[in-house]
């Protein structure tokens, strides 16, 4: 599990205050760190890499608390500007319900995930959450196994309805809980996953127009 | 155009043939109110009278649907006591057309989500992947692309208030309406040769210098539009039928759309005053003065108001767009081969209909790894079932109405 959740940059698990804040003292000195601007972050990366901006660990008051909390089982990163915790499933149904509840993140703009074959964990399921009373946006991310399902969100936030229903259609990503989890974009007796890299559009093409037309291909 | 107010009502007058229920007492606005609906059949309201349940289909082929919309209305008697959307049918894959091209070819694409707000899509599609490439279109580019986007914003409103009207009963504002949005689409013809899917912005900035009298022509759109509004308004704001269909239909609180995630003029007209262009300005917003127009009672007749009053704001925002509009290149510097970092970035934007994001992750290639698109259709389309259900079958066509749905971006 512990391996999983690593991603590009990792922080030092202890005392991530620090590297950060002399990080970004040295190569941006005139900019206070909080309020750099989305561009500034990006900055300092780019002598080392030049292939472009990466993660840096995102430190708030937020983050340390939930940090001293649940430990190495979050982690808060920012890229361009924009925050993201990524935790591990197991948290993810009391992570989103603190966010609302206690930071306010009341109003959840989108639930979607992203297929990456090639891994253990092969989905990560990302909820995009806003908060009116803050003006803030973050993300929060997990990574869960193809056939594992995750706790739904609909008891949190009404409009994950239909946006786990979405999830489901295109990934085949089982929400527990789900008042009514069905296809919504795609006809019930849709064969598939076709938001999942292995699933193939010119195989679909054919097979449905040799049924449905009887002709060879369609393309 | 003699009289104006006097063509409109006698035009509608025919409504009230209808013969239903007009007493604004008995218009069931009670399971309306308050929240913690439930958006599953489970708990039907208790039904009026001792008939037999009945559930009836309306669409997806039917004109006060907006496009290929179907939805399964569970009624008692005239009542709707809960309402099913069942979509898909213009289902086309964008995301999944996405990942199979690159991020330039991609760009048109996003045009026929919301096709009657192409260059909002167009926007908010070349500002995430500046994002996520770091770079920022250039001033004048950000003008050129302001004054086109709040063009198409009233262009949008417009052609939302004439089949609006339409759907109610009113047939005059739509001939007002496609008059005066012509002239729009006249703009966007000069300026990219395209109407509706105008492909108006590229990575980076803008194809296209501004024609030769390009500012003359928006500010006599300007003075030739504003007083087209008060037009509109005159046929519908104090006439009575339309007050008597729009009025405590459809009503939401601004909480229930805050948990359903409504926003665009639905969550502005529920008294909750929030825009991504004050509250997350993008593009050259943050320069502008103009104010955020929100309702109080979050019914139809509110959200036709605040729109009526976005319309002049955007007015607002051109007029200063023109006025102050800078020299300079409309490109910034953007590789030719558009390859952005590895990385993940959300962008959104205002949208005539409310919230439209891209969440874009990017494996370092020339093709998107994972393109999702927010769709403000979709997710505000979620609330038709809490609005309508009290309602009778008729408002139901009113409420679908005023969330202003397209289809094209419902099911992208």
């Amino acid at each position: 599990m512990a391996e999983d959740i690593k991603t590009p940059a990792p922080p030092p698990p202890e005392g991530e205050k620090k590297p950060t804040a002399d990080a970004a003292a040295a190569t941006a000195p005139p900019v206070p760190t909080r309020a750099a601007a989305p561009a500034a972050p990006a900055k300092p990366a780019a002598p080392t890499k030049p292939s472009g901006p990466v993660p840096l660990p995102w430190t708030s008051p937020m983050v340390e608390k939930y940090r001293s909390q649940y430990g190495s089982a979050l982690e808060g990163q920012t890229y361009l500007g924009q925050n993201y915790l990524r935790v591990k499933n197991e948290l993810i149904p009391n992570i989103l319900r603190l966010r609302r509840d206690e930071e306010k993140f009341d109003y959840c703009v989108d639930i979607t995930a992203v297929h990456y074959p090639q891994r253990e964990k092969q989905f990560d399921v990302v909820w995009i959450l806003y908060s009116f009373a803050r003006n803030e946006r973050v993300r929060v991310t997990t990574q869960i196994a193809d056939g594992a399902s995750i706790p739904s969100s609909v008891s949190i936030w009404t409009t994950a309805n239909w946006l786990e229903r979405e999830v489901y259609d295109m990934f085949g990503i089982q929400f527990d809980g789900h008042p009514d989890l069905k296809r919504i974009l795609l006809p019930d007796g849709w064969k598939g996953f076709p938001l999942r890299k292995d699933y193939g559009i010119l195989q679909q093409d054919k097979e449905w127009v040799q049924i449905n037309l009887g002709i060879e291909s369609g393309q | 155009m003699s009289a104006p107010t006097k063509d409109g009502t006698n035009n509608i007058g025919r409504l009230e043939a209808s013969g239903l229920d007009r007493d604004n007492t008995d218009r069931g606005v009670g399971p309306n109110k308050g929240g913690g609906h439930d958006l599953t059949f489970e708990n039907p309201d208790k039904t009026y009278l001792d008939s037999n349940e009945l559930i009836i289909n309306m669409g997806p082929q039917h004109p006060a649907t907006h496009g290929v919309l179907r939805v399964i209305l569970k009624l008692d008697g005239e009542r709707v006591l809960g309402a099913e959307c069942v979509i898909g049918y213009l289902h086309r894959g964008v995301e999944k057309i996405a990942e199979n091209r690159t991020y330039t070819m991609f760009n048109p694409y996003v045009d026929r989500m919301d096709y009657v707000a192409a260059v909002s899509n167009g926007l908010g599609y070349c500002e995430a992947v500046e994002k996520l490439l770091n770079v920022e279109a250039t001033p004048r580019a950000k003008y050129i692309r302001v004054i086109l986007t709040e063009l198409n914003r009233i262009a949008s409103h417009q052609l939302w208030l004439g089949t609006h009207a339409l759907d109610i009963g009113a047939m005059t504002p739509l001939f007002y309406t496609f008059r005066d949005r012509e002239e729009i689409l006249k703009i966007f013809e000069k300026y990219c040769g395209a109407r509706l899917t105008t492909h108006a912005f590229r990575i980076g900035g803008c194809q296209y210098e501004t024609y030769a009298g390009f500012e003359k022509e928006v500010q006599k759109f300007l003075t030739f539009v504003a007083p087209k509004i008060d037009e509109y308004e005159a046929l519908l704001t104090s006439n009575r039928i339309w007050m008597e269909r729009t009025k405590n239909v459809g009503v939401i609180s601004g909480a229930d759309c805050i948990a359903l995630g409504v926003t665009g003029p639905l969550l502005r007209a529920s008294g909750v005053r929030w825009d991504v262009r004050k509250a997350q300005p993008y593009a050259a917003y943050s320069e502008f003065d103009f104010e955020i127009p929100i309702g109080t009672n979050g019914d139809t007749y509110d959200r036709y108001l605040v729109r009526m009053a976005e319309m002049r704001q955007s007015l607002r925002i051109i007029q200063q767009a023109v006025n102050g509009i800078p020299e300079g290149p409309i490109m910034a510097k953007v590789p030719k081969v558009i390859k952005p970092p590895v990385g993940e970035i959300y962008h959104s934007i205002e949208s005539p209909k409310g919230e439209l994001g891209y969440f874009i992750v990017s494996d370092g290639s020339t093709q998107p790894y994972r393109l999702r698109v927010r769709p403000p259709s979709f997710v505000n389309l979620q609330a038709l079932d809490i609005m309508v259900r009290g309602l009778l079958v008729a408002d139901v066509v009113a409420v679908i109405g005023t969330i202003d749905i397209v289809l094209g971006e419902v099911d992208r």
